[in-house]
């Protein structure tokens, strides 16, 4: 690929430089919120200012003494894995399903399937708030539960649909033509070989959830508010250090959904690779 | 082997192999089928239920009834007859006792502005039903507005089952008493401006992000691959970071104590705080940095399955690097364009959060108003309607968008 950006003329070259200086500038935009507030989590000093007047962890054991935030990290892992886990259920079973199903109705069920990543969160969020109030599912984990898994289960289709299409099917065959029941076939051949897939959609729908806020914002009770929600009004009222430290850790856990996803995506592709 | 023998071995197999499939098919459509059930429960039936109350007038059907029934002779030319306004005074003293009086009564001041009042005093001053025949000079004595047609108009246009005020209102429209659709008065025709306002931010926001995710993604796609993964890391953890994080991040970077006004006040450029948050400015910066990502990735994805070759060409033909980029590089790139374009604009109409925290009241866009009306006001048919027609726009564009993602499958040629 280095051969067609080797600049044979000078003007092919300054309009190269000036692609790269801007390219990094604007990385550097997509990069600065983040350098940004990372030191100042660490800052001993109450307002958010630079320079920092002294390095100190206050914030951090702010945050983890508080049992609002406490409260706050464990809905959210309580609602975001089992959002997780059940879109990873339905949304594996649809895809193998749609992966064999052959009809004039499947770009319409696609699309009814993928539709919640399009629509408007506040849509949702409204729709949902009317039809599960009377319900009784507002102010609990099930209903919070319920949409988060509506909203994430796209992205479990879309990442598990492309590895099953990267999948070789003969060997599903292969299975069965030992005399392997279809079962058997899944669990033995074909689901250790869609692993890496799997867990990335998981992931994802993991992230959909940790990170929604609008749903939370109307089906939430006191009881049920999440990381991200308890932040929504933590900046409305009065950006406390507090919640520069909130954000770092949160940051983190991202870099660490992020580099496990980098990693299973290589894995698949090495495997891949192996195979061709 | 026969010919005959073939032939009758042939049918059964064949038979045999399109009942297998069958069964496939069906078995396929199974696995497919609890995720729909799910979907239709946490995702259809409630959107399907927001659309009708943005259309179902049941209020005064229900609060009324005697009413509604009374007024179905009437033919909307001057006031309707003794036995309506009987029936207004019965309505009005049996919902007062059963206390659903205010529901009818906060539904009819959408049409008229004071209805509330008028229904809500005749209600307390209502001792009794009118002796008969007395009923209409009764009603006007406690309350003028029964004199007025306007008023009747008002609780036959709301008779229901099912009403378009919702859904006209979401567009500045309204009905006059003799049923025409004209324009809204002026202190309720604000969603036309707050519409326009969603569709100038978002456009505003999908052009920003164009201009800066294109060099980025250029520079990204004509990089080794090496370096151009390591880079792509700067895009891809901003993606991955919280919306909220970065929000908050924008705030603490552009309030007024905030690091570039410290900077610029340090540097002595300028004297006061430049105001960069809580208003139209802020809501660019964060929903620009919060989408860019959705626009780099697709142009990266289609600009690295440009061949340079076609560049090359061009150049051995003597086309200048302006010409070659123009009508050589540049029409290529137009299904990631499109897309990321579609994209950033289908995301950004439906921003509520961002423009929540780092805008300022003439900021706020529509969903912001579906929220206001569902929560604050418990307006549910106008959050309704507006909702419907951000769902429509919404709608639309991802039908387009699906046809040209779909359509960059086909051409071939370009990778992903």
């Amino acid at each position: 690929m280095s051969a067609n950006h080797s600049p044979q003329t000078a003007s092919q070259r300054i309009a190269w430089i000036t692609t790269v200086v801007v390219g990094t500038l604007v990385l550097f935009f997509l990069m600065a919120p983040i350098l940004a507030i990372v030191p100042l989590s660490f800052s001993s000093s109450t307002y958010l200012t630079y320079p920092l007047p002294g390095f100190s962890l206050r914030w951090y054991e702010d945050f983890l003494g508080s049992a609002r935030w406490m409260n706050a990290l464990k809905n959210s892992v309580i609602i975001g894995v089992a959002s997780a886990v059940l879109s990873m259920v339905l949304g594996t079973l649809a895809s193998l399903g749609l992966a064999q199903w052959k009809s004039k109705w499947k770009p319409l069920v696609l699309a009814l399937v993928l539709s919640p990543m399009v629509v408007p969160v506040v849509i949702t969020a409204v729709g949902v708030y009317f039809f599960f109030a009377p319900l009784g599912l507002t102010g609990n984990y099930l209903g919070l539960i319920l949409v988060h898994t509506a909203l994430a289960t796209p992205f479990v289709v879309i990442t598990v649909s492309a590895t099953l299409q990267s999948f070789d099917m003969t060997l599903a065959r292969a299975a069965a033509s030992l005399g392997a029941p279809p079962l058997l076939t899944f669990r033995k051949v074909i689901l250790p070989l869609i692993l890496p897939g799997l867990a990335s959609g998981a992931l994802f729908a993991f992230a959909t959830s940790f990170d929604e806020v609008v749903t939370v914002l109307f089906l939430a009770g006191p009881e049920q508010r999440t990381l991200p929600r308890e932040m929504f009004s933590g900046i409305r009222e009065n950006i406390s250090p507090t919640i520069t430290a909130v954000a770092v850790v949160l940051t983190v856990i991202s870099v660490c959904m992020l580099s496990t996803l980098e990693y299973l995506r290589r894995r698949n592709e090495r495997l891949k690779g192996n195979a061709g | 082997m026969t010919a005959a023998f073939v032939a009758g071995a042939d049918v059964p197999l064949k038979r045999r192999l399109k009942r297998a499939e069958r069964a496939r098919q069906f078995r396929a459509l199974g696995l497919v089928l609890p995720l729909l059930a799910f979907l239709l429960f946490t995702f259809v039936v409630p959107l399907a239920g927001m659309i009708w109350k943005s259309v179902d007038d049941w209020e005064v059907p229900q609060v009324m009834p005697q009413t509604v029934a009374a007024l179905e002779q009437w033919n909307g030319q001057g006031l309707p007859d003794e036995a309506a306004y009987a029936a207004l005074a019965a309505d009005i003293r049996t919902a007062r006792e059963a206390g659903t009086l205010a529901v009818a009564a906060k539904r009819l001041n959408y049409v008229v502005n004071g209805f509330r009042t008028t229904l809500l005093s005749t209600g307390r001053k209502l001792k009794e039903q009118p002796a008969p025949g007395t009923a209409k000079a009764t009603m006007i004595e406690i309350a003028p507005a029964w004199g007025e047609r306007e008023s009747w108009a008002a609780i036959k246009s709301a008779s229901g089952p099912v009403t378009s005020y919702y859904l006209l209102a979401a567009v500045d429209l309204t009905r006059n008493p003799d049923g025409d659709i004209v324009h809204a008065p002026a202190d309720q025709s604000i969603y036309r401006d707050v519409f326009l306002r969603t569709f100038e931010i978002g456009f505003g926001v999908t052009a920003l992000c164009l201009i800066l995710g294109f060099p980025v993604a250029f520079m990204l796609a004509n990089l080794p691959t090496g370096r151009s993964n390591l880079l792509m890391i700067f895009v891809l953890l901003p993606f991955w970071t919280s919306l909220l994080v970065r929000t908050c991040a924008w705030i603490v970077i552009l309030q007024s104590e905030g690091i570039v006004n410290g900077s610029l006040q340090w540097l002595g450029i300028i004297e006061e705080p430049l105001r960069l948050i809580y208003n139209r400015f802020g809501v660019y910066m964060a929903m620009t940095h919060v989408l860019l990502p959705f626009m780099i990735l697709p142009l990266y994805s289609v600009m690295r399955g440009i061949s340079p070759a076609y560049m090359r060409a061009a150049a051995s033909l003597g086309a200048p690097p302006v010409t070659a980029f123009l009508r050589i590089y540049l029409p290529q790139t137009i299904p990631g364009i499109g897309a990321g374009c579609l994209l950033v604009f289908i995301l950004a109409i439906g921003y509520y959060i961002t423009p929540a925290l780092v805008g300022g009241a003439a900021d706020q866009m529509i969903s912001s108003f579906i929220a206001f009306y569902t929560t604050e006001t418990v307006n549910w048919g106008l959050a309704s309607a507006l909702g419907a027609v951000l769902l429509l726009s919404t709608l639309v564009l991802a039908l387009l968008y699906g046809k040209l993602a779909l359509g960059r499958q086909t051409t071939g040629g370009l990778k992903n």
